[in-house]
C-alpha cells in the first residue's frame, strides 16, 4: 500500500481525480450561492456585474417586495397544506397497501403484484387521467394534488421488501400472544420501520413540495395556485412586469433580477431545510429494496 | 395452525371442492389483510386502470358529456390524421433527437462520477462531494430552469456579461433553437447526474476488497484495477438501468421541456408530450391527443420489452 502511494503514477491519478471531483462540486453549488448573495445584495452592487458570492451591503429589498402582496404567503400556504396532508396519504396508504403484499401466504399477491408492475411500464397518460380526475369532481380543488398521486409504485415495491425482511419470529410470537394482522401491522411492523417511512414520508413530501405539472393541468383558479406555479409566474413569465407595479416599496431597493432570485430562495429554502434529514436517510432507503424479495 | 384444520380430506368431496374450501379458509383467515389492502389496489384501478381503458377515447370522437363509452366511434381517424401530419415528423425528431442527446451525454455522466467517487479514499471528502452533488436532485424543475435563465439570460445573466465582457455577442441561449438541446442536457446533468450515482455506488460498495489486493499483488496500477474489477463489478447494474432508460426513452422530461418552452423554440423543443397536452387540454382535441399518447406509450414499451429481450439474449439479468 504504502509503495503503491508513493508510486507517481498514482499520485497523478489522485491529483487528476480530485480536482475533477472538486471542479464538478463546484459547478454544482456556485449557482446556488450565487443565487442567494444576490438575492440579499443592494442594487448599486448587483448592477456592477461579476460573480457576486459575498456582498457587502445587505438588503431584504427583494424579499420585502415579494411579500408585500399576499400571492407568496398564499402559495406557501397551500403548498404547505398539500405537502403534509399528501404526505400523510402517501404513507398510510403505501404501507397498508404495502404490508398484505409481503406475506407470502396472501391469495392472489402474484396478480397483484402483476398488476402493480403492469402500470409502471405503461400508463393510459395524460389525456385519460386528466377526466379521471374531472370525473371525480377534483378540478380546481387541492384533492386533484393529492389523490392522483397517492401511491408511487416503486416506493410500494421497496416497502414490501423491507416489510419481508422483518424476521417472521418477531411476528408470529406476536401472534402468539393474541394479536391479529393488523395489531402486528400497527405495535411490531410500522415501529421497526420507522427510518424507512421517515425515507419515504421525506421523499414523498419533496415530491409535493415541488409539484408543478399537476397544478398546470388540475388547478385553474389562481387563488389555488401552490408556490412552483407562482414562482414560475415570476421567474420565467415576468419578463419585464415585475419592478414596476403599484407596491409601496422603495423601487430603487432591489431590481427584477434579484427579485427573481429571493423567489427562488424562498420557494427552494423548505427543501434545503429538510436536505440533511433526507440526506442521512435516503441512502438507506434507496438501498432498502435492494434485497430480491 | 387454523389451516391444518382445513386440509382434513372428507372422502366424498372431489379434490377441486377441497381446494376451494381451502382458498376460501384462507381467505377468511386473511380478512383483514385484504381490507387493508383494498384501496391501495382501488387507487390503482381508478388512477391507473381506468385511464389506460379511458384510452379507447383515441378511437372514438370524445365528448365530455358523453363519456368514454358512449362517445361516438372513430376507428383510426385520430391515428391516420396524426401520421399524415406535416407536424409528426418534427415531433418525432424532436423527441428521437432528446433522447439520443440524453443517452448519450448524460447516461455516462453517474456511471464515471460514482467510479471517480469510489477511487476517493478520505471519507470526509467523499462524503462531502456526495452532498453537495445530491443537492440539486431535491429541488423542482421550476427552480432549475429558473436559476439556469437567471445565469443565461441576455438581459444581465452573468454568462452573458462575461461573453460581452470578452467582446463577443450575447447569446439567447434560452430563446434560441440551436442551443435548446444542449440546455436542455446540461440542465438534466447538473440537476440529475450526481443523484444516478446512488444506485452505481450502492453496487460498487458489495466489491469483495479481497480482489483488489490481489490485483495489486499482481503489479496492477488504479487504471487496471478499475477497468478489470470495478466497472465488470456494476456491469449489470448498468445494464439494467439502460434497459429503464429505453423503456422511458421517448419521455423526455416532460416538466422540463415545458418550462423551457417558449414561442422562439417551439420548433426544436416540441416533443411528442407537450404537443398532447397542447392539443388536448388547451385546444380541447381530446380524442386527437388520446390517440397521441397511445401511439408514445406503445413505443416506450416496445422499447423496454425489446431491450429487457436483447439483455436476456446477451446472458444479462433484465428486469424481470
Amino acid at each position: 500500500m504504502l509503495a503503491e502511494q508513493k508510486h507517481w503514477s498514482n499520485r497523478l491519478f489522485n491529483t487528476i481525480n480530485y480536482s475533477l471531483l472538486i471542479l464538478v462540486s463546484v459547478v454544482t453549488i456556485v449557482p446556488f450561492l450565487y443565487i442567494v448573495a444576490v438575492s440579499f445584495a443592494a442594487p448599486a452592487e448587483v448592477a456592477k456585474g461579476g460573480l457576486l458570492l459575498f456582498p457587502t451591503e445587505f438588503t431584504l429589498g427583494a424579499y420585502k417586495y415579494i411579500f408585500s402582496t399576499d400571492t407568496m404567503f398564499k402559495g406557501i400556504g397551500i403548498s404547505i397544506y398539500v405537502t403534509v396532508v399528501g404526505t400523510f396519504i402517501n404513507l398510510v396508504l403505501t404501507s397498508l397497501t404495502a404490508y398484505p403484499l409481503a406475506k407470502p401466504g396472501l391469495r392472489g399477491r402474484r396478480l397483484f403484484m402483476l398488476m402493480i408492475l403492469v402500470t409502471m411500464l405503461f400508463s393510459g397518460g395524460i389525456i385519460p387521467t386528466y377526466f379521471v380526475v374531472k370525473a371525480f369532481g377534483m378540478i380546481n380543488t387541492y384533492w386533484s394534488l393529492m389523490v392522483p398521486t397517492a401511491i408511487s409504485a416503486f416506493n410500494l415495491i421497496v416497502l414490501k421488501n423491507f416489510f419481508q425482511q422483518i424476521p417472521d419470529s418477531l411476528e408470529d410470537s406476536a401472534k402468539i400472544d393474541g394479536a391479529g394482522d393488523l395489531g402486528v401491522l400497527f405495535r411490531i411492523v410500522l415501529p421497526l420501520s420507522m427510518p424507512a417511512m421517515a425515507t419515504f414520508g421525506l421523499f414523498y413530501a419533496v415530491g409535493h413540495w415541488n409539484t408543478f405539472f399537476n397544478a398546470v393541468m388540475y388547478i385553474n383558479d389562481s387563488e389555488k395556485f401552490p408556490v412552483q406555479v407562482i414562482l414560475r409566474q415570476i421567474v420565467l413569465l415576468s419578463q419585464d412586469q415585475i419592478g414596476d407595479t403599484t407596491s409601496q416599496q422603495d423601487p430603487t431597493d432591489y431590481l427584477p433580477q434579484t427579485i427573481r432570485m429571493a423567489s427562488i430562495v424562498v420557494a427552494t429554502l423548505p427543501i434545503v431545510l429538510v436536505y440533511p434529514f433526507l440526506q442521512k436517510h435516503f441512502a438507506k432507503g434507496v438501498l432498502l429494496g435492494s434485497v430480491k424479495g | 395452525m387454523k389451516g391444518q384444520q382445513a386440509v382434513r380430506l372428507h372422502p366424498d368431496h372431489k379434490l377441486k371442492s377441497v381446494k376451494q374450501s381451502l382458498l376460501m379458509k384462507d381467505i377468511i383467515r386473511d380478512r383483514w389483510l385484504y381490507l387493508i389492502l383494498l384501496p391501495g389496489m382501488l387507487y390503482f384501478v381508478v388512477f391507473k386502470y381506468v385511464p389506460m381503458l379511458g384510452l379507447m377515447m383515441a378511437f372514438e370522437n370524445y365528448q365530455p358529456h358523453l363519456g368514454f363509452l358512449n362517445s361516438p366511434w372513430a376507428g383510426f381517424k385520430h391515428f391516420e390524421r396524426f401520421f399524415t401530419e406535416p407536424q409528426f415528423w418534427t415531433l418525432f425528431r424532436n423527441t428521437i433527437l432528446l433522447a439520443i442527446y440524453n443517452l448519450v451525454f448524460f447516461f455516462p455522466l453517474p456511471i464515471i462520477l460514482a467510479l471517480m467517487l469510489n477511487e476517493v479514499r478520505q471519507k470526509l471528502f467523499k462524503r462531502f462531494a456526495q452532498t453537495l452533488l445530491y443537492l440539486p436532485h431535491f429541488v423542482s424543475w421550476v427552480v432549475a430552469v429558473g436559476i439556469f435563465y437567471i445565469l443565461f439570460t441576455t438581459e444581465g445573466g452573468i454568462v452573458n456579461e462575461f461573453i460581452a465582457k470578452l467582446g463577443f455577442e450575447k447569446i439567447p441561449f434560452m430563446l434560441s433553437e440551436d442551443w435548446f438541446r444542449t440546455m436542455i442536457v446540461s440542465q438534466s446533468i447538473w440537476k440529475e447526474a450526481g443523484w444516478g450515482t446512488i444506485i452505481f455506488l450502492a453496487a460498487l460498495a458489495g466489491v469483495d476488497l479481497q480482489l483488489y489486493e490481489a490485483a495489486r499483488m499482481d503489479g496492477a496500477g488504479r487504471w487496471r484495477q478499475l477497468w478489470h474489477i470495478t466497472l465488470p463489478a456494476i456491469r449489470s447494474t448498468i445494464v439494467i438501468l439502460f434497459i429503464l432508460r429505453l423503456g422511458s426513452f421517448l419521455d423526455t422530461g416532460f416538466e422540463h421541456i415545458f418550462l423551457m418552452l417558449n414561442s422562439m423554440n417551439r420548433e426544436v423543443g416540441e416533443v411528442f408530450d407537450t404537443y398532447v397536452y397542447m392539443k388536448g387540454l388547451t385546444q380541447g382535441q381530446y380524442s386527437y391527443s388520446a390517440a397521441v399518447g397511445l401511439f408514445k406509450s406503445l413505443v416506450g414499451l416496445v422499447l423496454v420489452l425489446g431491450a429487457n429481450w436483447a439483455a436476456k439474449k446477451f446472458g444479462e439479468e433484465g428486469i424481470y
